[in-house]
């Protein structure tokens, strides 16, 4: 079991007199104020997990990126000017489908399905993309840099650097790039620079090495538009801000619909930022439960999966202190899914946060479980998702028929599937 | 302790520690020393070497295929402490192979190796109270990088943690040789003497005898890393002597100063 690091920011700038030993018993005697007593009581910390883990290089720019945020969040004409690019350019707000087929089928709980598929560019990541985006106007930056799995938050980032002018790089594993060609072909289209990544895994926690020592490099003129609610404070805090518009709809929708909350909301979970998104407004709606999927893979071994909650420990990967996947010596394992977006060995920390305090359960759902669900979205109710959302759809086709009539199911369908067609074809013999 | 710096530039050598095994680690390090070098740090491969250039990523990736571990990396270090009394010895490592052993242990586990300080390359000061009272208890010293970023109250908080030397990082970006100095590398320097007193140590970057007596004029302590690393990766199967060699290049500029090649 490592030991957790202890929640300790100095927030004042520190005297600068004395050592290390004053550094440490200046945060000793804060303990009331400085320490974290409950979970998420001081910013960039979810209970023990989040944090800021970089090189000192990059701690400027956070702390930069951090103030603008919490500036533009009290600025109403940021929020206006979001909230008038969601609606008018993003295709907000989604709109909760009530599943008939899927639901008559699976003979349980009434399922709905919160469609951000709908939006532009086919996915969630949007919404996290054009809050960045106006962050970069305000902070005065020109260049932009993402990493990509799937490729759905490289095109969402190509799409708004192009909405605003700004040059884009996008990094992205070869495999990756392999996997998801059309995307590859999208983003070029709209204007970015991809960069392949050729080291270790050639999936996307490489392409957040390259595009970390990118920004390490160009911090002083560029952003990193991190495209999940993982690395350092402020992201996954802000990252989440920018996703909770999902769970703010849901919850009004479902009210509307059927007069009373949820019962269960189900989302897959890579680093987990339409997961978040999806939960965060149920989460004091105790009775609500919250269930996150993540990649089951195809196999329990380390390496076949990246099912974070069952094969992991807590570790700092990139930035933040979470669950992670490693070896005995505290390397980070290598992961396998068939849906690029889930293939990360780490997981978002506020994710770790609401698994230890029982607020959200996580499950895993396998490759072969997802292409099955797939399958059956496809069929039931002419929806093809992405892969990874076919992981959540995977756990209503377990959960659904155990429940209740009377129970209500929302599903999360954080995009569509038409960068997984070439998988699909491989993997799916249609008769 | 043996963090203090006798002779300026004083020249510390950076090795990726089981690159391509850690027996050559040892005899390079050896010969190193022997060649002049006053600190060694002794890097521990990471599978995520963010903030690291090529040559240290394709490093620590040969010396993970055999599984060098940073239990492996202390036991070396005790074993060099044992044929060097007056070196220098920093433990070089990116924080999760330490969690994963923990803290306490490693901080202990370090102090009997003979190690004398410690660099956590993705543990800035904000996140570092537990670090830096282990640390404290073992007396090992908590080396903090400062960047041309970082502004002046955020060196005045790493210079208040720092002990033995603060290593100043020459330039935005990561590990690895650069034609040209660039000149943050001095002003950041500059900005370090305003509020400490301890030696600073210039890297990243710096990959020849020359840079290294121009650095010598402003820093107290020079940090060659990626070209120490590439004199390994170059030189299979005689990397202690080509390191010796390198090491002792090197130095031959700075310790005529009258000649130098500037």
């Amino acid at each position: 079991m490592a030991t957790v690091p202890r929640a300790i920011k100095v927030k004042a700038p520190a005297p600068s007199t004395g050592s290390g030993q004053a550094l440490s018993q200046r945060t000793r005697e804060g303990r009331g104020t400085q320490r974290i007593t409950a979970p998420a009581s001081e910013p960039g910390r979810f209970g023990v997990y989040g944090g800021r883990y970089v090189p000192e290089t990059l701690m400027a720019a956070l702390e930069e990126l951090e103030r603008e945020y919490e500036r533009a969040k009290r600025d109403p004409k940021f929020q206006e000017r979001l909230d008038d690019l969601l609606r008018n350019y993003a295709g907000r707000p989604t709109p909760l489908s009530f599943a008939r087929r899927l639901t008559q089928k699976l003979g349980g709980a009434k399922i709905y399905l919160k469609r951000e598929d709908l939006l532009h560019t086919g996915a969630h990541k949007i919404n996290n993309c054009l809050g960045q985006a106006l962050l970069v106007e305000r902070m005065g930056k020109r260049r932009v840099i993402a990493e990509t799995g799937a490729g759905q938050h490289g095109v969402a980032t190509a799409t708004v650097c192009a909405l605003l002018g700004f040059e884009c790089v996008v990094y992205m594993g070869t495999e990756d790039m392999r996997r998801q060609e059309l995307n590859v072909f999208r983003m070029r289209l709209l204007g970015a620079e991809v960069r392949g990544v050729e080291s270790g895994s050639r999936t996307l926690k490489d392409a957040i090495n390259e595009a970390m020592r990118d920004w390490v490099t160009n911090v002083r003129t560029t952003h990193y538009l991190l495209g999940s609610v993982l690395g350092a404070h402020p992201y996954p805090t802000m990252v989440r801000d920018f996703h909770r518009v999902i769970s703010r709809e849901a919850r009004a929708q479902i009210l509307k619909a059927e007069g009373k909350l949820p019962t269960a909301v189900i989302a897959c979970v890579g680093g987990g930022s339409n997961a978040i998104g999806v939960f965060y407004e149920f989460i004091k709606d105790k009775k609500v439960r919250l269930i996150g999927v993540e990649a089951g893979g195809r196999g329990e071994a380390l390496g076949e999966h990246a099912a974070r909650f069952r094969g992991g420990s807590p570790g700092v990967l990139q930035g933040t202190y979470s669950y992670v996947l490693q070896d005995s010596a505290g390397q980070i394992a290598n992961t396998h899914s068939v849906s690029a977006g889930l293939d990360y060995p780490s997981i978002g920390p506020e994710h770790a946060a609401l698994r230890d305090a029982g607020r959200a359960e996580y499950v895993p759902a396998s490759d072969a479980e997802a292409l099955e669900a797939t399958t059956l979205l496809a069929r039931t109710e002419g929806i093809i998702p992405a892969l990874e959302s076919a992981h959540a759809v995977a756990e209503v086709v377990k959960r659904a028929p155990k429940m209740k009539k009377s129970d209500v199911v929302i599903v999360n369908i954080s995009g569509r599937g038409d960068k997984d067609i070439g998988i699909m074809r491989e993997n799916l013999k249609l008769d | 302790m043996p963090l203090s710096f006798y002779k300026k530039p004083a020249l510390v050598v950076y090795v990726t520690c089981g690159d391509p095994d850690l027996a050559t680690t040892r005899a390079v390090v050896l010969a190193a020393i022997e060649a002049g070098a006053d600190v060694i740090e002794l890097g521990v491969p990471f599978s995520d070497p963010v903030a690291d250039g090529p040559v240290i990523q394709r490093a620590s990736e040969r010396a993970l295929k055999h599984g060098t571990s940073l239990a492996q990396v202390l036991t070396l270090a005790a074993e060099v402490r044992q044929h060097a009394q007056s070196t220098g010895l920093i433990v070089f490592s990116y924080l999760n192979p330490i969690l994963r052993m923990s803290m306490e242990k490693f901080c202990r586990v370090a102090r009997h190796a003979g190690v004398d300080g410690v660099l956590v390359t993705d543990l800035p000061v904000e996140e570092a109270g537990e670090y830096l009272r282990a640390m404290k208890e073992n007396n090992l010293a908590p080396v903090f990088l400062a960047a041309p970023t970082s502004p002046d109250a955020r060196l005045k908080r790493i210079a208040a943690a720092s002990r033995g030397f603060i290593y100043a990082v020459s330039r935005t970006g990561v590990t690895g040789a650069r034609q040209k100095l660039a000149e943050d590398a001095q002003k950041l320097v500059k900005r370090l003497r305003r509020v400490t007193k301890l030696p600073i140590a210039l890297g990243f970057g710096i990959s020849n005898a020359e840079q290294f007596a121009e650095v010598g004029k402003f820093a107290d302590a020079v940090v060659v890393g990626s070209a120490i690393v590439e004199t390994i990766e170059k030189n299979r199967g005689c990397e202690a002597a080509a390191v010796g060699e390198f090491v002792r290049e090197l130095l031959a500029v700075s310790s005529q100063p009258s000649a130098k090649t500037l």
